[in-house]
């Protein structure tokens, strides 16, 4: 086979990230003497070249490697706010890990193939392909969670993230096993002709479909599957944690979206009934025990449990097929609202964390309104997006979302969308109430990257609301061209 | 009575015979020794029902790689003398209830079912053979095992980044 019959040529930005990841790992041992400082800023470069290759792309739907890779709309769109995350999360880490010690030309290496683990689950199109995206996307995500070792919370993070994650991608493999003894295929075209066409046991494609749900669930910190993910955001080091809450969540989106809505729409009819289940409990758990919470790290990981109820929410409208295209398109545009606030807001945890844990209970925020007034802002704007106040992104996301459920007639999903929504304006503005009301001095770290990042992801989440309808327009078009 | 059957027979003895004797016998080390039997036997079972590929799997990667490294911690370890463990004391019902059931099931099926299952057709010639997996995992599947080339070089940094010292001593 040739290299055009292969389709390499469409797969550049993630071949690029390999083989950079790769080549910055000899760099790593051979050239640099202060590698530590020289790493970020070329995996960055790499990041940026795979985005010049990846934008281009946004056209006819390609192939790679016998259509077990599909570069269409979706992926392409999902492609670059991964790379652009991957961007935000170099910036976020260098000065962090400086300051912490932590400082390792591994750590970029791995960020870039987790990176290429999540582009290859976004365009996955055989089961295969995704569970092996999802291993490469998990393996390094298991060890920049221990990456603070031999801090004790960070080892644990790493030992039990890996231990569950391994647990979770046995669900997934044995899912894939089961569809694939009921269709005796793993492309996921393959399964929708072969399921149409009558199967002798259809109770195994049902199986088969429950147990990838589980594993994909896991990922995306969906509840009952959620118990490791307070522990392991808060074990982990900060700039790891802000990277995971997003990559792992898009990924593990990407995937649940393509395989449930290419492969199994014929059995919707069972399968919406459990998301409908699966969604309540993760917005109702994700919510409430966030109001407990006195630790920001704690209380950022349940929030990004509720965002991922919010998100399933559009996902259970997957099988009526007059809603979808515009779920979907409700989808991507909340993972794009979803990834900018929450970058902002674990910049502003970095910016204010200590070493040995100090400054990361919500009393060390009091006074920040007075001290340093830009962070403050930015907070706060990012607390507001959280909560969907306009204007910011978080309300456009959470208004289309709104609007796909409503038209896919869930209007008991909708309305407990909008209790919940109450419920989390408590513990989001009480970080406001303490961050101006509160009298206090909080020692604060003011660096060059860190800055320019919570800046960027604070006038991003207002400007971008602004611009909010042609982003949906581009999401809708990337839906469009799906397969 | 063909070769085939007197060989498997024999096969069978062995088979069953060191895996008891991997579940009985006190030294782990003989333990590791008596599973490198059983693995073996069953390598030899595959070949029996013409499927080399996989025999050759079982031998290099169970029996050979797996085993010894299964050997190695076990030496590293020495933990060869095992003590008698008090802790996980409602183990043993519960396995011997459960390996009653596998039992009774099995009986079942084998006297109930098998008389309607359809016959088996012999597979295509060369199904399965080192040549037929070869050719479909270096086209179809190229793509699944280069990811895994990946995979594996991922996990093999990241246990070298997590077992060596971060902070040399220059």
């Amino acid at each position: 086979m040739t290299v055009s019959e292969l389709g390499l040529l469409n797969i550049l930005p993630i071949l690029i990230l390999v083989v950079w990841a790769c080549v910055l790992l000899l760099l790593d041992v051979f050239v640099f003497p202060k590698r530590e400082q020289v790493t970020p800023l070329l995996s960055a470069v790499g990041l940026v070249v795979a985005l010049i290759y990846t934008i281009p792309q946004f056209g006819q739907p390609k192939e790679a490697f016998n259509g077990m890779l599909v570069i269409d709309g979706f992926a392409v769109f999902l492609n670059v706010l991964v790379l652009i995350s991957g961007l935000v999360a170099v910036a976020l880490s260098y000065d962090y890990l400086n300051r912490m010690g932590m400082a390792r030309g591994e750590y970029y290496v791995m960020m870039l193939f987790s990176i290429s683990g999540i582009m290859l689950m976004t365009s996955a199109a055989d089961l295969i392909v995704v569970f092996l995206a999802l291993e490469l996307l998990s393996i390094p995500l298991y060890i920049l969670a221990a990456f603070g070792r031999p801090k004790m919370e960070s080892e644990e993070a790493g030992i039990k993230y890996f231990l569950l994650g391994a647990f979770a991608g046995g669900f997934v493999l044995y899912g894939i096993a089961l569809v694939y003894g009921a269709t005796g295929q793993t492309g996921l075209t393959g399964i929708v002709e072969a399921a149409s066409g009558g199967l002798e046991n259809p109770v195994f494609l049902l199986v088969g479909a429950a147990l990838i749900l589980v594993g994909l669930g896991f990922k995306v910190a969906a509840v009952p599957f959620h118990m490791w993910t307070p522990d392991v955001y808060e074990g982990a080091p900060t700039s790891v944690t802000a990277f995971m809450a997003v990559g792992a969540k898009v990924g593990g989106f990407a995937a649940l979206l393509r395989v449930f809505m290419i492969a199994f729409p014929s059995i919707s009819v069972d399968i919406t009934p459990v998301l409908w289940g699966l969604t309540a409990a993760t917005l109702i758990v994700g919510n409430v025990l966030a109001v407990a919470q006195r630790n920001i790290k704690r209380l950022l990981a349940y929030s990004s449990i509720s965002h991922a109820g919010f998100i399933l929410m559009a996902f259970v409208t997957y099988g009526d097929a007059s809603v979808r295209p515009e779920a979907t398109a409700a989808v991507l545009f909340y993972m794009v609202a979803f990834a900018i606030t929450s970058f902002g807001s674990w910049a502003v945890v970095i910016a204010l964390e200590h070493a040995e844990d100090r400054g990361l209970e919500l009393e060390d925020y009091a006074g920040l309104g007075r001290k340093r007034p830009a962070l403050a802002l930015a907070m706060a704007i990012f607390m507001f997006s959280f909560t969907g106040v306009p204007p910011t992104m978080g309300f456009a996301g959470k208004l289309y979302i709104f609007r796909a459920v409503i038209q896919g007639e869930y209007y008991g999903l909708a309305v407990l969308g909008v209790i919940v929504s109450v419920i989390s304006a408590y513990y989001y503005l009480r970080v406001v109430v303490v961050m101006y009301m509160r009298e206090g001095d909080p020692e604060t770290h003011s660096e060059g990257w860190l800055n320019l990042t919570t800046a960027v992801t604070a006038v991003g989440t207002v400007v971008l609301f602004i611009f909010s309808a042609p982003l949906f327009d581009w999401a809708a078009q990337a839906v469009l061209r799906m397969f | 009575m063909t070769p085939d059957v007197i060989l498997f027979l024999i096969l069978a003895v062995v088979a069953i015979a060191s895996a008891l004797g991997m579940l009985l016998s006190k030294n782990a080390v003989y333990s590791a020794l008596y599973l490198i039997l059983n693995l073996a036997t069953i390598a030899v079972f595959y070949l029996l029902l013409g499927a080399p590929f996989i025999a050759m799997v079982q031998v290099t990667v169970y029996a050979g790689a797996i085993m010894v490294l299964f050997l190695f911690v076990i030496m590293l370890l020495g933990a060869e003398q095992l003590r008698r463990a008090r802790t996980l004391g409602w183990q043993q019902p519960v396995a011997v209830v459960l390996a009653v059931v596998l039992v009774a099931e099995a009986t079942y099926i084998i006297f109930t079912k098998t008389s309607s299952l359809p016959d088996i057709e012999a597979a295509e010639a060369g199904f399965g053979s080192p040549q037929a997996i070869g050719e479909l995992l270096f086209n179809q599947y190229l793509l699944p095992f280069e990811i895994t080339s990946v995979l594996l070089l991922v996990a093999m940094i990241g246990a070298i980044v997590m077992t060596r010292d971060g902070k040399k001593k220059e």
